[in-house]
């Protein structure tokens, strides 16, 4: 009804008869083709580049899946791949630790709001400064964890040397600023809670833990959500700490994948894009999993409204 | 209220949890505390083994003057700036033209366009990492501030589009009607009623990508090298190498590289949080 009102007012040539079909294809364009160049048809070219061996510059080789099957019998794969379930579940963590923060911090006393920014603040900050004073506090010689651990009685501890805590070690690091955006979200979703249901469950006689798990909880579900989303993702995008704090040591024993890649690709241990390109691929492929189940949940709630 | 609200508890709790506060700041800050200690230190200080304890001088402005003379912090807090401010710019003009085109208008493809900026957001770097670099290579513009620009611009819009088509359903569609109905061209709905009322979302993700680009590291060192171009994410580490173990000067450079970004979150707080935090309500 729109159009037709549009249609009376002007003359009726090609472009006002067609403008709301054609409208959002031209505010699309630019931005539809930036991202497609740099990142739809990259997925496609590195699924393509990981059947050839290829040192970035002379010719390229085909080899068909034989990049898979070195996959296969690398050891090291299998290490990156093993961290990465380590830290997808530690990383987790985040997540129950940003909700104690939130309800820790959701009070309404003088300079509450200093305490809530002050307390995100290690997400504003770049992972290669935490990286790099995390660092500081492991260190064998003089970090202050040797120090408390010292003055309780205990053995130091060479936490970045040691193959069994290194992993562990990177992961304690990365919580702290995703416990900070854990932490923002719930703080948000807290504000919207129903203030009603709360005096209904308290008449009801629910409190403390009941009362958080019955009545808080599901209310904070969209939070939770994002919450996941992010984590999840930051979990398997984990590389900057990793690049920063062991550079993948001690002996590999820190490496993930995303970091694994980077070293075949474009390392002094080789240019091999080929076998870059396979290990991006299983890495795509996790993740593909995650953004799969994240796309169904958004589309079944577009589908609700 | 959850928790119950601090004033209708009892006087000790009240007491303890004014006490909690400060301590808790503390103990989750310490990290940063020691940061900022460790850079007011003199350099015997760290030779003395005094690594934890109060500076024994303050000798705050000697490190940071020695940061921004002795070395080529300026030059990669120039390149950051450079490489973020033309980011968040063309990131944000681009999703405010696709955001509109998939807020407003009804058509087949719309929920598939958007799911594909959405899913292209998620993707791990490392499956672009190789194809994007070779095009950058191809396009002369490796090694550029330029090359940098282009791909964040590109990865970030998948990022802006989501928040921004979101902030576009939740106005009122009887506006854009009522424009239609008068006669106004699609392009100046865009531009007189749409546009005006984008300005929260807009200072929001200003705000959100200029801290995300500003605090990139992958792409910094798989598409540049070298003082010329490299940010300062980059840039700390080839600091750090070059002062190694002279920590309060690494310690001066980590707090001047992270500045930027938490000023901008400080004197944007409001926009920030209500950026990160779409859709945690419903």
């Amino acid at each position: 009804m729109a159009q037709a009102s549009v249609a009376q007012d002007h003359q009726s040539s090609w472009w006002h008869r067609n403008q709301q079909q054609l409208t959002p294809w031209l505010f699309l364009a630019p931005g539809m083709l930036f991202f497609l160049f740099y990142v739809i048809f990259p997925i496609f070219q590195s699924f393509n580049l990981s059947l050839y061996e290829w040192d970035g510059l002379g010719q390229a080789e085909y080899v068909g899946l034989y990049n898979y099957e070195e996959l296969y019998w690398d050891e090291a794969f299998y290490t990156s791949l093993k961290n990465n379930v380590i830290w997808l579940f530690l990383y987790l963590l985040a997540i129950p630790a940003g909700l104690f923060i939130a309800l820790f911090l959701n009070q309404t006393v003088t300079g509450i709001r200093l305490y809530k920014s002050l307390f995100f603040f290690p997400f504003v900050i770049s992972q290669v400064v935490v990286g790099l004073v995390f660092t500081w506090f492991y260190d064998p010689t003089f970090g202050i964890l040797n120090v408390l651990l010292g003055s309780v009685g205990l053995p130091p501890v060479n936490v970045l040397g040691d193959e069994n805590w290194v992993t562990v070690g990177i992961i304690v690091a990365g919580l702290w600023p995703q416990t900070a955006y854990c932490m923002i979200l719930y703080l948000t979703g807290l504000n919207a809670v129903d203030p009603e249901q709360i005096e209904a469950g308290r008449l009801d006689g629910a409190k403390g833990w009941k009362m958080l798990w019955y009545i808080i909880v599901p209310q904070l579900r969209p939070a939770t959500f994002i919450a996941f989303v992010v984590t999840i993702i930051g979990a398997l995008r984990s590389f900057d700490l990793i690049s920063v704090m062991t550079n993948g040591g001690p002996f590999g024993a820190s490496r993930v994948l995303s970091f694994y890649m980077f070293e075949v690709a474009l390392s002094e241990y080789g240019f091999r894009m080929g076998y870059g390109a396979a290990i991006a691929v299983v890495l795509f492929l996790i993740m593909l999993a995650f953004i799969a189940y994240f796309l169904w949940s958004m589309y079944k709630e577009e589908k609700a409204r | 209220m959850f928790p119950t609200p601090i004033e209708r508890t009892s006087r000790s709790w009240q007491v303890t949890y004014q006490s909690l506060l400060p301590l808790a700041l503390i103990l989750w800050l310490l990290p940063l505390i020691a940061v900022a200690i460790f850079s007011v230190k003199p350099d015997s200080d760290f030779a003395n083994a005094n690594y934890w304890g109060w500076p024994s001088e303050f000798k705050g402005f000697t490190n940071y003057w020695l940061v921004f003379t002795a070395s080529d912090m300026p030059q990669y807090l120039l390149n950051s700036f450079k490489i973020t401010i033309p980011t968040v710019i063309g990131a944000v003009a681009l999703s405010c033209m696709t955001g509109f085109a998939l807020g407003i208008y009804k058509f087949k493809a719309n929920i598939w366009i958007f799911f594909m900026f959405v899913a292209g957001n998620f993707v791990p770097f490392q499956i672009l990492m190789v194809p994007v670099r070779d095009l950058t290579l191809q396009l002369g513009l490796y090694n550029t501030i330029t090359g940098l620009v282009l791909f964040h611009v590109a990865f970030q819009t998948g990022f802006c589009t989501l928040f921004m088509r979101n902030f576009i359903r939740a106005l009122p569609f009887e506006l854009i009607e009522a424009a239609r109905v008068e006669g106004i061209s699609e392009w100046r709905i865009f531009w007189f009623v749409v546009l005006p009322l984008m300005k929260p979302a807009i200072a929001a993700l200003a705000v959100l990508m200029f801290t995300f680009i500003w605090n990139d590291y992958f792409w910094a060192i798989v598409l540049t090298q070298g003082v010329e171009s490299q940010p300062v994410t980059a840039g700390i580490t080839s600091f750090n190498a070059q002062y190694r173990a002279a920590y309060h000067l690494m310690s001066a450079g980590s707090i001047v590289a992270a500045l930027p970004p938490v000023a901008m979150f400080f004197l944007m707080q409001r926009h920030f949080i209500a950026g990160l935090t779409l859709g945690a309500v419903k």
